[in-house]
């Protein structure tokens, strides 16, 4: 390359975790069979759910859109396959609640007829928002885990000017071995992918950060960067540590900048995107193919043949397991993602969808159930592995006495979820689980709160309005009888001063209510009545005074 | 196919209470020998009395408060309560001590805050300064040191438990034969007394940097707390906080008047500093939690400790700043707080 190495820096904590990466990297990725049905979930992303373009019994091509973008942070998703929708429906979705959410239910025909490409084109002759749009309309979304709608990052804004792309090929997870796979094996297209991201973000320098445990994938990158002969493409190599593979870690090793709390990281001129993305959008402009497949790793004991497979999205997660050679006998948990940061998936009738990188079957005590946890000692193990710089022990002790306010006092919002207090906790308290639990109790108290003011707003203005149209008809009332009084002629007016004497009158009684003047029960009394009153009187402030000094004293 | 279903993360954790508090005993070993080699077999039956009923109060009041109590005893830590504040403790003490000290530091201290993970306060220091208030005359009858042989006598295990248990003394021996002050209660009567350091220094008590016998055993206690930092058991935070703070006032002082006042490395090495400094004032649980504050909580200790030694009515002072700053400790962690990665400076 003849560039100087690329100088690293560190971040906060963090874990060196058994790899177990072997079970899978070693044979190539296999391309698995169609699937007879495809259960396709209309949410694979974040943000709003996509809208159902088609019905029941109608034929679809792969490729095809079949569900539209519905507002800004969405994307549409289409068939990944050719056949028929059998079934718009509510089916399992890979979420950690487990439950259910709307799919497109599609029975294949075998054939995988592709549908007309509008997609495929040359790059660089299209404008960045053109890019965008492509991006957007092949329904490509981050592959990294999150499922971000790619376009939106290509979008900083012009105040924000991007200096570098950095694709986060880090894969720190242990178990996952997709990205490397995709990098060993189609090095070209995740550089051709990132030289169109980095046109439409037009930003000065990729950098390709990969850690130091994948050799082949570093040369591999190298190699296509070579080919390619682009010079502000760098492979970095960064050190084996997780969660180094988090946006905002691998940020400041690799700018030494650190992400703003709350911020994003285009406020450091970085924009990330995951090299199975690259490769995705690579796809959209060599192939003209929407995002309906991905590489996911199988693995773990609980499978017989783990390895990477490229599967369409909407495959349930049994067929994927049954391709690669079911389950063995030991089989005992499911995961979709990581063991750090993967849910668990309680049933395998749930679908693969674009977010899908990993399925990890454990088995026998590979992961086994967790302990019962023991108090908090305050150890601050936590405090050393937190790559957030947080004191997990301290959000623990007020997320588990509900004191929603202190917990966010201690910066709960600036928890990545990662998991390594809770791997070194030695009192085995599920330390995340409690983090998760108080930001959704917050969000919802957040929501209650807006509904509460939307609510009292409504309210308010109903008074507001019914105010307002009360004197609306006191004032029609009066312009009415105005008008009638005119009409009525000269007569009332030739008065003048029958007229001052009822004002007059008016006036008086007006003062007399605003003074609130009554006549009392007491206007006409006796002296010893007066005489007894007055004492009464006398007697009630002296106790008053001495209450008063009492509570004082007290 | 159905799966169970649990959050994340799914590794399983790699450390438990019971290996922690298991280290620390472990690391205490070398201390608990050298302390035996010089002070005879009282210190090991001290351990025992106190450990068994440290064990035996942490099962009883778990009982009464129905809690699972196998599965708290194996966390280890009213054992190690026990073995904490018996090496406190005279060799020769009363077996009453021991065992009024344990009731108090795991009944009162710990279980009736909540047991582990709820005392405020350490709970074998809670232990010992109930003792060493209620009980002075006891709690200050040292015994020589093996190496001053002038005064030197040897009671064998049977002699020990004998005297622990029965209160009876071998034939023709007294208790005040067989009793000395440490190191630190000399120097502070014969600083009472108008001495010189220099005067002081040529007594037999004095050993190469801290008295004799005592310099020894905090050695060992030094090794058996690097052997905790090398297992990443204790962060150093604590420690160097502890022997820091001590050791720069003993530094000002000393520099002040190199006669008047003791030298640093006699403090460093006399008393209780290391068996403090890395066994008991890193007690996770009543210590400040982060790592600038655990610095501060270290530094406290040091500094008040060397305080009572000089000034105070006590011969040593590290129970006392302990427990002074278990006070202190939220009050620290509440104004310690890290930076948050991103967050502004």
């Amino acid at each position: 390359m003849g560039k100087a190495p690329h100088h690293l820096h560190r971040f906060h904590g963090g874990l060196h975790l058994p790899a177990n990466k072997t079970l899978s990297s070693g044979s190539p990725i296999r391309a698995l069979p169609i699937p007879a049905r495809l259960v396709i979930p209309l949410s694979q992303h974040i943000g709003t759910a996509a809208d159902v373009m088609v019905k029941v019994g109608e034929p679809v091509l792969r490729g095809q859109m079949i569900a539209r973008a519905q507002g800004y942070v969405s994307v549409p998703i289409h068939a990944s396959s050719s056949g028929t929708v059998v079934d718009i429906t509510d089916h399992l979705i890979p979420h950690p609640s487990g439950l259910s959410a709307p799919c497109i239910i599609i029975e294949t025909d075998g054939k995988d007829t592709a549908v007309d490409d509008t997609l495929s084109a040359d790059h660089t002759q299209l404008d960045p928002s053109e890019l965008r749009n492509r991006i957007r309309q092949a329904g490509i979304v981050g592959l990294g885990g999150a499922g971000f709608p790619s376009f939106i990052k290509l979008n900083p804004g012009t105040n924000r000017p991007i200096a570098t792309l950095l694709i986060n090929g880090a894969e720190c997870e242990p178990y996952i071995s997709c990205d490397d796979r995709l990098m060993r094996e189609r090095a070209a297209d995740v550089i051709g992918g990132a030289a169109i991201l980095k046109h439409a973000l037009n930003a000065t320098e990729c950098v390709i950060a990969v850690e130091d445990n994948k050799p082949e994938a570093i040369q591999a990158l190298r190699d296509a960067i070579a080919q390619r002969s682009v010079s502000d493409f760098a492979v970095v190599v960064i050190p084996t540590l997780y969660p180094t593979g988090g946006e905002k870690q691998l940020i400041q090793v690799v700018t030494g900048r650190e992400v703003p709390s709350q911020g994003l990281p285009a406020d450091v001129g970085v924009i990330c995107h995951n090299p199975g993305t690259a490769a995705a959008v690579h796809r959209v402009f060599a192939l003209g193919e929407p995002l309906i497949s991905r590489i996911i790793t199988v693995t773990g004991t609980g499978v017989r043949e783990p390895g990477n497979v490229e599967v369409r999205v909407g495959t349930p997660m049994a067929d994927v397991i049954a391709a690669c050679g079911g389950y063995t006998d030991r089989a005992q948990r499911l995961l979709m993602g990581g063991p750090m940061m993967g849910f668990a998936v309680g049933n395998d009738a749930t679908p693969v969808i674009k977010t899908t990188n990993c399925l990890l079957v454990a088995g026998g005590n590979e992961l086994p159930l967790p302990q019962a946890p023991l108090p908090c000692i305050r150890c601050g193990a936590c405090v050393d592995v937190c790559p957030a710089k947080l004191l997990p022990q301290q959000l623990y002790w007020y997320a588990h006495a509900k004191d929603f306010d202190k917990v966010q006092d201690y910066s709960l919002f600036d928890c990545i979820e990662c998991g390594c207090c809770a791997y070194v906790c030695p009192s085995h308290l599920p330390l995340v689980q409690y983090y998760r639990f108080a930001k959704t109790e917050i969000w919802n108290q957040e929501r209650e709160r807006e509904k509460a003011d939307i609510a009292r707003q409504r309210h308010e203005y109903r008074l507001f309005r019914l105010e307002r149209e009360k004197d609306e008809r006191a004032a029609r009332l009066q312009q009415k009888q105005a008008a009638l009084k005119t009409a009525k002629g000269e007569t009332t007016a030739e008065d003048p001063k029958k007229a001052a004497i009822q004002a007059a009158l008016e006036r008086a009684k007006a003062k007399k209510a605003s003074a609130g003047v009554m006549p009392k029960n007491t206007d006409n009394l006796t002296e010893a009545q007066q005489q007894a009153i007055t004492n009464a009187d006398e007697r009630r402030r002296n106790r008053d005074s001495s209450t008063a000094t009492r509570s004082e004293d007290a | 196919m159905l799966f169970p279903v649990f959050s994340s993360p799914h590794l399983p954790a790699q450390n438990n209470v019971s290996r922690v508090m298991g280290e620390v005993l472990l690391a205490l070993l070398p201390g608990i020998l050298c302390a035996t080699w010089f002070f005879g077999w009282g210190v090991l039956v001290n351990i025992v009395i106190a450990a068994t009923t440290c064990v035996a109060a942490e099962a009883a009041v778990l009982a009464l408060r129905g809690r699972a109590v196998r599965a708290t005893l194996a966390d280890r830590s009213a054992l190690l309560t026990g073995v904490l504040l018996a090496l406190c403790l005279p060799p020769l003490a009363p077996w009453w001590i021991p065992v009024i000290g344990s009731l108090f530091a795991i009944v009162i201290a710990k279980q009736l805050y909540g047991g582990l993970g709820y005392n405020p306060f350490n709970p074998a220091m809670i232990g010992y300064v109930v003792l060493l208030i209620s009980y002075p005359r006891e709690l200050t009858l040292w015994i020589p040191p093996t190496g001053i042989e002038a005064q030197h006598l040897n009671l064998n295990l049977s002699q020990t438990l004998a005297l622990i248990f029965t209160n009876s003394l071998p034939a023709e021996t007294t208790i005040d034969a067989l009793t000395m002050p440490t190191p630190l209660d000399a120097t502070k009567t014969a600083f009472g007394l108008g001495q010189t350091l220099h005067e002081i220094k040529a007594s037999p008590l004095f050993g190469h940097f801290g008295g004799v016998g005592w310099e020894w055993i905090n050695l060992s206690f030094l090794i058996g707390g690097l052997y905790l930092l090398a297992r990443r058991v204790i962060s150093w935070h604590i420690p160097a906080g502890l022997l820091g703070g001590l050791f720069l006032i003993a530094l000002v002082f000393y520099g002040s008047d190199t006669d008047a006042f003791p030298s640093p490395l006699f403090h460093l090495f006399s008393g209780a500093a290391m068996l403090g400094a890395f066994f008991i004032a890193t007690d996770p649980v009543s210590a400040a939690t982060t790592p600038r504050g655990r610095l501060l909580f270290g530094a406290g200790i040091g500094v008040i400790a060397y305080v009572i030694r000089t000034w105070g009515g006590y011969p040593d002072g590290i129970a006392f700043g302990v427990l002074l700053m278990n006070m202190a400790a939220p009050t620290i962690d509440y104004y310690t707080k890290p930076r948050v990665f991103g967050q502004s400076k």
